[in-house]
């Protein structure tokens, strides 16, 4: 899934500094999994914004909504011409969210209220990682089944680096090397020939460096399904 | 003696059956030429060929390809770093030609460290390719005269190939299979990392000299001499990738502060007299740091002067 955290509340105030009256939209989504931009941290951010505003003397006016999803246009409709009824707009969905929603409702203005990180998943109770940077030629089979694109800090595709000490990355202490990982796992299974020889270039056209991607699924497009 | 790659200084050293002895110099932050120019004049003469590194522990420097152009006109061989984190393929490709251009023939094919123990801990890292594949490319533009497209390239640049193997890196099983793997990519000469840990990396030597590495590629060993324990400790602390002995930091704190300068030196003395005989070892890569003045001494005392003049 879509991995995001909380913007600072801070930032947040910044960004309605000037404003009387929002709507805050949640979405049932990535984010709500991940615990950031559901039913739940739609309440508490409005709480607590309400009542930075209140301590200074400026209340704010704050309406709260969740959509099922905000990358789908069917749900974003639901919102209706309403969302012109207020100053701002702010959305916890992942950075797609108020993008769809700039698209729909273009008098008024979205901003994010998450900062968007990376495709993960949870690996353990209230800690997520990354697992996929979304390069469009997955090769993972190639590395044991771990990917190096997302999860090496130079995305070698033939490691581990001189920097890789004990199973952690030279960026930071909190870092494993995937390319540790990889290895051990290719050796244990004696699989260690696959790790030889020049892989090829990789391609990133497939990647955001070919531009904005787009998928077509051709049978969709005609209904047929 | 086989026809040669590149026909550079030190693959002539090499090929010859010399024991090599490169050194290497920073660029400087910022475009003073004259304090480079004057760190030059301690290596000339004193090394086959300097290595001049490519932003460095990601802090930004002069470039590589103009220090290294500098140093060709001042009459000394530089080895040119290339990282591939601040450089796309294509850049890279430009880069190479425009530093055979400029009369470059040798190269260090390297990733380089992450950017943020730099000072720029903000930028992109580019790696769109790796070092592996780096030592592919150059090779690829100097045997087959072609990019990596394919497309012809009208004078190929005939570089001699280096790369950096660290056998202190982890999982330590696996270094002498990468190294092998340089060697395939085409590598000509490797570099290693400073080596302090003389004991593991006799072990390290003994796996590639049966796995028959050095027989295929010329393995240079890295030394670089402690100024003082202080640096011994700070490298140990934070440098990735070093693997500084306990004994080594208790043998410089063992002599006065002011002796510990020529301790350190003593001991590189004595790794490179080992190195001299260590079978598989075809030179030493003498990393002073910021003590560039000293390797004429360093030289002198470690008896490799004069360095082998080959036409
Ligand atoms: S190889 Fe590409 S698509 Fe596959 S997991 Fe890695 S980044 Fe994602
Ligand atoms: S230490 Fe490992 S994960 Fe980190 S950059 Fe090097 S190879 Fe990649």
């Amino acid at each position: 899934m879509i991995v995001a955290d909380r913007k600072p509340i801070e930032e947040l105030l910044g960004m309605v500094e000037d404003c009387k009256k929002i709507l805050v939209v949640g979405c049932k989504g990535c984010v709500t999994v991940c615990n950031v931009g559901g039913l739940k941290e739609v309440e508490v951010l409005a709480a607590t914004m309400k009542i930075a505003r209140k301590k200074a003397g400026n209340p704010l006016e704050i309406a709260e909504h969740v959509l099922e999803r905000q990358c789908d246009r069917e749900y974003v409709s639901q919102l209706g011409e309403e969302v012109n009824d207020y100053d701002a707009v702010l959305s916890m969905a992942c950075g797609v969210g108020p993008q769809f929603l700039s698209e729909m409702y273009k008098e008024q203005s979205f901003f994010p209220a998450v900062n968007t990180t990376f495709f993960g998943g949870a690996t353990q109770h209230g800690v997520w990682e990354e697992r996929c940077a979304g390069c469009g030629t997955c090769g993972i089979h190639m590395f044991g089944g771990l990917c190096p694109i997302a999860r090496c800090a130079k995305s070698l595709l033939h490691g581990p680096c001189g920097g890789s000490s004990n199973g952690i990355c030279e960026v930071n202490k909190e870092t494993e090397c995937i390319w540790d990982s990889i290895v051990k796992k290719k050796m244990e299974a004696g699989q260690l020939e696959d790790l030889l020889g020049v892989k090829n270039f990789k391609s990133w056209k497939t990647a955001r460096d070919g531009g904005p991607r787009r998928s077509i699924r051709e049978e969709l497009v005609q209904g047929n399904i | 003696m086989s026809e040669l790659k590149s026909g550079s200084n030190l693959e002539k050293v090499l090929a010859a059956g010399h024991f090599a002895f490169t050194g290497e110099c920073g660029p400087p932050k910022g475009a003073n030429v004259e304090h480079l120019v004057e760190k030059f004049q301690h290596l000339k003469g004193n090394v086959d060929c300097v290595n001049m590194t490519d932003n460095q522990t990601a802090v930004v420097r002069m470039s590589s390809m103009a220090g290294s152009a500098l140093m060709v006109n001042e009459g000394l061989e530089p080895n040119f770093q290339m990282v591939c984190r601040d450089r796309n393929r294509l850049a890279m490709m430009s880069d190479i030609l425009g530093a055979y251009a400029l009369g470059v023939r040798n190269m260090l094919c390297l990733s380089g460290d992450h950017q943020t123990f730099g000072n720029h801990p903000e930028a992109k890292n580019v790696h769109c390719i790796d070092s592996m594949q780096l030592i592919a490319m150059v090779k690829k533009m100097r045997d087959e005269g072609k990019f990596l497209n394919d497309e012809d390239i009208d004078v190929p640049p005939k570089m001699f190939i280096g790369a950096a193997c660290n056998p202190f890196a982890d999982p330590y099983e696996f270094r002498p299979y990468r190294l092998a793997n340089k060697i395939e990519a085409g590598a000509d000469f490797i570099q290693t990392q400073c080596i302090f840990n003389m004991e593991k990396f006799r072990d390290f030597m003994s796996k590639v000299v049966d796995m028959g590495l050095h027989e295929k590629c010329y393995i240079l060993a890295g030394v670089t001499p402690m100024k003082n324990a202080g640096m011994a400790n700070f490298m140990k602390k934070f440098v990735p990738g070093m693997d500084i002995p306990d004994e080594l930091i208790k043998r410089l704190k063992g002599v006065e502060k002011k002796d510990q300068a020529e301790e350190g030196i003593k001991f590189a003395l004595e790794q490179v007299e080992e190195f001299k005989e260590m079978e598989g070892v075809a030179g030493v890569h003498m990393m002073a740091i910021e003590w560039e003045h000293k390797v004429p001494e360093i030289a002198e005392r470690a008896g490799v002067l004069p360095r082998p003049v080959i036409d």
